[in-house]
């Protein structure tokens, strides 16, 4: 499978030395992530059962992937039973083929898109562009992203790379409804957005999303957004496709009281997102499609060790608070899967021939924040070491090392006492014993010295 | 021959998983939460939000609504209750919710401690769309539709009708981390608590 597709060009090296040369990128990384750090804490702190709510999660999604087969089919009979029609996608190419052949047969030729990774990951908009269709991304900042010719750069907010300026040069530049008057206030900004893609809401007869989970006893489909967009996409059109990883299954619909306690609270940072939407089959009339796509997903599922990054649920907390993913910036993870879970999914899911995928298992300091926060316990740097352990000898390894050499030079025995000390102690670390506790009492990561990551890039790049 | 994409991929599963052992769910989180004062807890998260809140008396909501919507052309659902339909102050008939200024619901079940209500498309709370396309929402929830955490919540709900949970007006944090309320769903949400 080393030619599964991710979405995104990329050479890790260089986009990174970028990224971290270019200050006003750093600093909106910076400001959003520290954000959205703090905020997931208040609010997983207000649960009195984090813990028990992780373990089932994890636990959950465990048991789905040993008899992913099983309710595969489930959900397959129960969707179809409730009037969908379900489709399954080997690869991007197959799963791209088989959304263009369903749009054709509705005679359309626009479609509009919810935010998807999975639509992302198998480059869906520009197969689609290929046979003559164009899709509309209508999440603002994937607007902000197709109007920029530009790339995501984060999971949950994937323009963060940009600031309110860039954003009202874009909107000027390209979307031809766009007020003269345009301020960069935020909300003139969203104002702009919401007149631009209301027509096209109202007279669009085909969507395209994804789905947080599909749940197999029931059929029934789950999204979860914040904008209001997804509700528009899942329910005006004629016609829906969703496209989603083979992965994304939960067997029961009572699963749901665990992952909509973990997903909001590790991911937006609030105790609810504005909106989610649950459909099964053809819901008020809707004609509904379910593409299942492995695209390199069974390849993971094969191994032991690495298995587990497909519990992942895409809520984007370990990017927050990777001390690498700060610096490097997502766009030098070279697919649409940034920082942590992007470093041990893309090398799974796309094999490690290239130089850039084998070195991703090394673009960490193994200090074990990313483990701590994710809502399912995905023991992400020991996939990284596992990893590093299989990736290929020759340049690759000296790349590796040289990077293992850069983020361990003063920080290891910090980071391992970190780790160590957070593992014993339960999985949010509060606070460390000792000559350490200065550290931990200011809640962040130990900062990583600049010069000598840029000094490594550049030497690399 | 070849095989199908749905042969191909239970087949790669089957091997894949093979012997892999297999797993129990532990689930010790809280079924039920305790909390005293369930209108309270709901008025309060919700307002967190940002959406506007009233708590009233059962017998005063019919009053109430009129007064709330006054000179609004209003989308009604069927099977509103007689009391919560609000009188057509604009003369200009019933709306539809492309040209109407907002809708009036009640609700399938809300959750004090996200202050989430969700609409499952029943009676008295119209189809997606009328609850989503007009800009502004009043949403009648009666104190013993409240339960305490997510799981309650679950337990109550239909999963083959169409579910929208709604927690606070559409917002975006997209530009900067500012949060922005009001992109496309609607951006004012009103919340009448009905209290026995
Ligand atoms: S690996 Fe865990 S923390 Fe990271 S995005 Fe996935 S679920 Fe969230």
């Amino acid at each position: 499978m080393s030619a599964t597709f991710l979405g995104m060009p990329g050479n890790f090296p260089k986009n990174s030395a970028r990224a971290v040369q270019n200050s006003q990128l750093r600093y909106n990384l910076r400001k959003a992530t520290h954000t959205i750090r703090g905020k997931r804490a208040s609010v997983v702190g207000e649960l009195p059962d984090w813990q028990e709510l992780r373990a089932a999660g994890k636990a959950i999604k465990d048991e789905t992937l040993r008899h992913l087969d099983r309710y595969l089919l489930q959900l397959e009979a129960a969707v179809t039973a409730a009037g969908g029609h379900v489709h399954w996608a080997r690869d991007a190419a197959e799963a791209n083929r088989i959304v263009a052949g369903l749009v054709k047969a509705t005679g359309e030729r626009e479609v509009v898109k919810v935010k998807s990774m999975a639509t992302q990951e198998i480059g869906l908009n520009e197969a689609l562009a290929a046979e003559g269709i164009t899709a509309y991304e209508t999440d603002l900042a994937e607007l902000i992203v197709q109007l920029g010719d530009d790339f995501p750069s984060h999971i949950l907010v994937p323009a963060i790379h940009r600031n309110r300026a860039e954003i009202r040069e874009i909107f000027l530049d390209r979307m031809a409804d766009a007020p003269p008057g345009l301020t960069d206030e935020p909300a003139a900004l969203a104002e702009a957005a919401r007149v631009h893609l209301r027509e096209r809401f109202l007279r669009s007869k085909v969507a395209v999303s994804g789905a947080n989970f599909m749940i197999a006893e029931t059929g029934t489909l789950v999204v979860l957004e914040s904008e209001g967009n997804g509700r528009m996409c899942l329910t005006l059109p004629e016609t829906l496709i969703s496209v989603v990883g083979i992965e994304k299954v939960l067997p029961t619909w009572r699963d749901l009281e665990v992952f909509l306690q973990l997903l909001p609270r590790s991911s937006t940072g609030e105790r609810m997102n504005p909106y989610t939407s649950t459909w099964t089959g053809s819901a008020e009339g809707q004609d509904f499609h379910l593409v299942l796509l492995d695209n390199g997903r069974t390849d993971v599922l094969a191994d032991e060790v690495g298995r587990q990054a497909l519990r992942c649920i895409r809520c984007s907390a370990c990017l927050n608070v990777c001390p690498v993913y700060e610096r490097a910036g997502g766009h030098a993870y070279g697919s649409v899967y940034p920082g942590p879970i992007g470093a041990i999914l893309t090398p799974q899911l796309r094999g490690m021939g290239s130089e850039l995928d084998a070195s991703l298992p090394y673009a960490s300091s193994l200090c074990g924040a990313c483990y701590d926060v994710c809502p399912v316990a995905i023991d992400i740097p020991e996939v990284l070491v596992d990893l590093r352990a299989k990736a290929p000898h020759g340049a690759a390894e000296r790349a590796g090392m040289r990077v293992a050499g850069w983020v361990l030079n003063d920080q290891a025995r910090l980071a391992a006492a970190q780790r160590a000390a957070s593992r014993l102690r339960g999985l949010v670390p509060r606070r460390l014993p000792g000559p350490l506790s200065a550290w931990t009492d200011t809640r962040d990561l130990p900062d990583i010295p600049e010069e000598s990551f840029r000094d490594w890039w550049e030497r690399e790049g | 021959m070849s095989r199908s994409a749905r042969e191909d991929i239970l087949a790669r599963i089957r091997r894949a998983v093979d012997g892999a052992p297999e797993v129990d769910i532990p689930r010790r989180y809280r079924a039920t939460a305790e909390v005293g004062d369930l209108v309270g807890l709901f008025a309060e998260r919700v307002g967190d939000y940002r959406a506007i809140v009233h708590v009233v008396p059962e017998a005063e909501v019919p009053a109430r609504i009129a007064e709330i919507v006054a000179g609004r052309r209003m989308v009604v659902p069927e099977g509103l209750p007689a009391g919560w339909t609000p009188p057509d102050t604009s003369g200009a008939g019933p709306a539809d919710p492309y040209t109407a200024d907002g809708v009036v619901t009640g609700c399938a079940v809300a959750i004090a401690e996200t202050g989430t209500i969700v609409l499952d498309t029943g009676p008295g709370q119209g189809s997606r769309a009328q609850t989503l396309v007009p800009d502004y929402h009043l949403c009648v929830v009666r104190a013993d539709q409240i339960v305490a955490g997510v799981p309650e919540a679950v337990s109550r709900l239909d999963p083959a009708r169409p579910l929208t949970w709604i927690s606070g007006p559409s917002a975006t944090s997209d530009i900067e981390l500012n949060r922005v309320e009001g992109v496309h769903g609607p951006r004012t949400l009103e919340v009448l608590i009905a209290t026995a």
